[in-house]
């Protein structure tokens, strides 16, 4: 039977004993972020695939420098605790924006950006040095996988980079609305999903190479 | 300046491709000119192009994919043809380098672009009427996605008259679609358009997904959404599954490529075994991808039909679910013959094996829901009953097929594909066809001619026949799939008796275009006034037709299962007091889709001939347009009471 | 924010809660987040772990660390309205675990199985 009700409005008050379920249409904010998180879940399969090809290939240096040669822990833990910091400011800034404190979201986000600058240039520095010594990308199959996996890592930060920039003049410009609200939200998982990602990889990659 | 792109990239050293792109530029052109003749451009822009209108945007997919299927299907034709005549010492008139084209375009078309669309498009059409909501959960997304297929198209399409298509098959497998051994821009083509056109997918997927999981009509539990809504969530999540790993996979070897890296080439320790293992941890969801929408379509199809609710609901939901998540399981059993051990794979057989067992189940339930019903032989019934047969035979030579042994023999041979063919013609096209004839009244507010209907039916469904069982006993005897001529001349009439059957399924082909031509002139006499023509069971035949863009004044309270059924079995047609109807908020429509796609194709296209200036400006374009979208604030418009009252008033009473 | 977290079907990741909307919970966090990174460094640095188990252990600190920052940072919780953002967790996991291992095992049995064999090699010309 199909009784008619207000549309729009699925009354929260009266909701209680009606299951979850059938409360009718969720509200924009949930669609909106349950929507950015399947897309970051979609996102990190293609970081397993990037991970697969990594572990098959991981041995294959062609008689060409290994993972053990190249890397240097102490450079990859300031790197973490860049990105690991980072996802804390983060955190600061997404609280920041639900109190509404406008200037501590400026200094947050200004704070985060800094970090996460520092860790994309970290890496930068890092790829630069491995293609001095003649370790390139074109020189073994560990090392195709190696600056693909890590360097989509980094471009994953550098567009979070700018997705940050875009957000700061946003927040400037159309002030903290609904909107802007909610893509702050979205940017705040996506930033903490490539801390994840970055678990993943400096296990693998850094710490793995024996 | 234009970087690998010289005038020798058009064909005119070869008389068939250069027909072949001119006929279709001419076609293209033609369409423009009427276009432009009859002023429509203005009227095609607001109502369709920017349209973000869940059902509009559905319409625009299954065009795509009907205009796709005319063109893969010519390549179809021409295989066939080829293969009728080069026997014994006989070379046919393709040549092996466009033969090769041939085929690798008409995997690619036939999947991506036709089974692929088609569903997609179905999808987006019906679920949100199904689920009693206005649109889907990201309305302007779903024309980007929609525009980034066609972006895909276009690049596919282009590749007909600038340049070549890959000559690798339909999957490009490395090292022959390396640099090395592929030096054109074949592959190029290949992997941009697919590239671009899984943007839009996966965007499609999250899309839908979030849809049915977080916007459901008040009392749209999960255990009352209709079938149709189950599967297309089932397949929704496998394509936010599987399609990173393509493009992941796709992204490696074009690293390989265009920069040098060695992921899957012969030298420096690359493997290209490694890329056929991703490709088909995505490829095989890709097929469930396909079959589960057109499984949900024949469950409405047949419970309407047969006037009696699905027999086994909870089943059948259970069976989706459970194919969801075996279909994950199964990849490798398209490589046995790569050289596992017989542990690796028997395991994957016995998986394989395993994952007949749901689909037997829906065969099963499907049979029983007929049981006992009053089955009317409408054109829809006709595919669900031409799918059942079939799909069990192709099933049946799948779980063949999934026996590693069996599979040494037959694998690459065209036993393997008339058994593809078999479940995707027999599954998803005819679910795509029963689909198409079961909601084009609601689209468009008539039905199609029900004589021509059938007629398309029996071409299909006895051109499927002819054109395939031949296959099978050809692949046993040994004919490889993808040869371009043979020597065995005893090979030659059961090449014949194909290429009588892919003649037969151009008819049917021919006949649908007779079909939708015959059916708009006499639409005068199908109109649908009620909203209801099939005595339909859910929700979508609760509203006029075509629906208003709001599908729903007012958000239908469901209290069951197959509601608009249990309302017209309760004679409840108008419920007491029509509650005040309050205004309500559309979303606007967006040029953003159209503007991200056109950058898009220019991407592809730049990439492909490595023409860096136009490469920087396409990202630009698109970058551009997301911080343009970014700042629009006004993304919704209200709809006012009257404009409500006037666009709902045609609710009539059920049939 | 409140009539948010009873709203229908269901929240979405990153949705504080009352309590854990916090600087308390991001602290807690971002603690046991570095203790875990720098042991996951020290586990494989000091030479003190017995050599096997290193791989086993990193593994493990790096499945808590992940779990860490889901609960503290992206706070994902077992309450029933998180049920969908856990369900499509999991399905995340499920596929992520069967395309790594999955393609590890598949690749380390063709490579065995491909080496040539002193047989094999006898029917070289």
């Amino acid at each position: 039977m199909i009784a008619a009700v207000a549309s729009g409005t699925p009354g929260e008050e009266d909701a209680g004993d009606i299951p979850l379920s059938q409360r009718g249409p969720a509200s924009t904010e949930i669609v909106a972020r349950f929507g950015f998180w399947l897309f970051l879940l979609s996102d990190i399969v293609i970081f397993a695939a990037l991970f697969a090809a990594y572990a098959v290939l991981a041995k294959e240096t062609a008689g060409g420098p290994s993972g053990a040669q190249l890397f240097d822990r102490t450079y990859t833990l300031i790197e973490t605790a860049c990105l690991l910091a980072s996802s804390f400011t983060c955190g600061m800034m997404s609280l920041a924006v639900e109190r509404r404190q406008g200037l501590a979201i400026y200094l947050w986000a200004g704070i985060t950006f800094a970090l996460g600058l520092a860790f994309v240039l970290m890496e930068f520095f890092e790829f630069l040095g491995m293609v001095a010594q003649g370790a390139g990308p074109t020189h073994s199959a560990f090392l195709s996988a190696f600056f693909t996996l890590v360097g989509t890592h980094g471009l994953h930060v550098t567009v979070g980079l700018c997705w940050l920039a875009v957000m700061a003049a946003q927040v400037a410009t159309l002030g903290l609305r609904p909107m802007v609200m909610r893509r702050l939200l979205c940017f705040g998982l996506f930033w903490h999903a490539l801390d994840i990602v970055w678990i993943g990889v400096f296990t693998i990659v850094y710490l793995g190479a024996g | 300046m234009f970087g690998k792109l010289t005038w020798s990239a058009i064909p005119l050293d070869q008389p068939i491709p250069l027909a072949a792109s001119g006929l279709a530029m001419l076609a293209g052109l033609a369409v423009l000119g009427l276009i432009t003749w009859k002023g429509l451009w203005p009227y095609l822009w607001k109502e369709w192009i920017t349209s973000v209108d869940h059902k509009r945007i559905g319409v625009m997919y299954v065009v795509l994919a009907l205009v796709m299927l005319l063109r893969g299907f010519v390549d179809a034709l021409m295989m066939r043809t080829q293969l009728a005549i080069a026997a014994g010492g006989a070379q046919g008139y393709l040549p092996p380098e466009h033969y090769d084209q041939i085929f690798s375009a008409h995997g690619t078309i036939m999947i991506f672009f036709v089974a692929m669309t088609f569903m997609v498009g179905l999808m987006n059409f019906a679920v949100p009427l199904q689920l009693g909501i206005r649109d889907v959960a990201f309305p302007v997304l779903n024309s980007v996605s929609f525009w980034l297929t066609a972006a895909g198209v276009l690049l596919v399409n282009l590749s007909l008259v600038v340049g070549e298509f890959a000559r690798t098959g339909w999957l490009a497998y490395p090292p022959l679609s390396e640099i090395a051994y592929s030096p054109g821009v074949g592959v190029d083509y290949y992997l941009w358009s697919l590239q671009i056109s899984g943007v839009g997918s996966l965007l499609s997927g999250i899309n839908l997904t979030t849809t049915i999981l977080k916007l459901r009509a008040p009392g749209m539990g999960y255990m009352r959404m209709p079938v149709f809504c189950w599967t297309a969530l089932a397949s929704n999540l496998l394509i936010i599954a599987a399609f990173p790993i393509l493009t992941a996979t796709f992204a490696m070897l074009l690293l390989d490529r265009y920069l040098g890296f060695h992921f899957f080439t012969n030298e420096l320790g690359g493997n290209a075994m490694m890329y056929i293992n991703l490709i088909w941890a995505w490829g095989h969801p890709e097929v469930y991808i396909l079959i589960l929408p057109a499984f949900g379509v024949f469950s409405e199809v047949i419970a309407t039909f047969s006037q009696k609710p699905v027999f086994g609901y909870r089943s059948m939901v259970l069976a989706t679910m459970a194919i969801c998540v075996l279909s994950f399981m199964v990849w490798l059993h398209h490589f046995f013959t790569m050289g596992a051990g017989a542990d690796v794979n028997g395991f994957f057989g016995v998986t394989t094996m395993i994952i007949a067992v749901p689909t037997g189940v829906k065969i099963f339930n499907w049979l029983f829901t007929l049981y006992g019903g009053q089955i009317r032989f409408g054109v829809p019934l006709y595919w669900a009953l031409g799918f059942m047969v079939t799909f069990v035979v192709g099933g049946m030579t799948g779980v063949l097929l999934a026996i590693p042994p069996v599979d040494f023999v037959t694998h690459n041979s065209l036993f393997l594909v008339a058994h593809f063919h078999n479940v995707i013609i027999g599954g998803v096209l005819f679910g795509a066809f029963a689909g198409y004839t079961y909601w084009f009244p609601k689209a468009f507010g008539f039905r199609l001619h029900e004589g021509l209907g059938k007629a398309i039916f029996w071409c299909w469904f006895v051109g499927f026949y002819l054109a395939f069982m031949p296959l099978y006993a050809l692949g046993l005897v040994g004919a490889t799939r993808r040869m371009q001529h043979y020597p065995e001349t005893e090979w030659q009439p059961l090449m014949i008796v194909a290429l009588i059957g892919a003649l037969v399924i151009a008819a049917g082909i021919v006949l649908a275009v007779v079909q939708l031509v015959v059916s708009i002139r006499q639409r005068d006499a199908t109109r649908d006034e009620t909203g209801d023509p099939w005595n339909g069971r859910t929700l979508e035949w609760s509203v006029p037709s075509p629906p208003p863009a709001w599908n729903f004044a007012i958000l239908p309270e469901v209290e069951g299962r197959d509601a608009f059924w249990a309302r017209k079995q309760g004679g409840r047609k108008h419920p007491g007091e029509p509650p005040p109807i309050a205004p309500i908020e559309m979303p606007e429509n967006s040029m953003v889709g159209v503007v991200i796609a056109f950058f898009a194709v220019m991407l592809g296209f730049a990439l492909v001939w490595h023409i860096g200036w136009m490469a920087a400006s396409g990202l630009g374009g698109i970058v551009a347009s997301g911080l343009a979208r970014a700042w629009t604030t006004a993304t919704t418009a209200e709809i006012s009471t009257a404009e409500l009252g006037e666009g709902s008033h045609r609710k009539g009473a059920p049939a | 924010m409140e009539e948010q977290d009873a709203a229908p079907q269901g929240r979405a990741p990153g949705r504080h809660r009352d309590g854990s909307r916090s600087v308390k919970t991001y602290l807690i966090g971002l603690g046991l987040a570095a203790i875990l990174t720098l042991a996951s460094f020290w586990a494989a640095q000091s030479g003190l772990v017995y050599g096997p188990a290193v791989p086993i252990l990193l593994a493990a600190l790096a499945v808590g660390q992940m779990g860490v920052h889901l609960v503290f940072f992206l706070h994902i919780s077992s309450g029933p309205e998180d049920t969908n953002n856990i369900l499509a967790l999991a399905f995340g996991v499920f596929v992520v675990g069967l395309v790594v291992f999955g393609s590890m095992l598949i690749m380390a049995n063709l490579n065995a199985n491909m080496m040539p064999t002193p047989a094999s090699m006898q029917m070289q010309p």
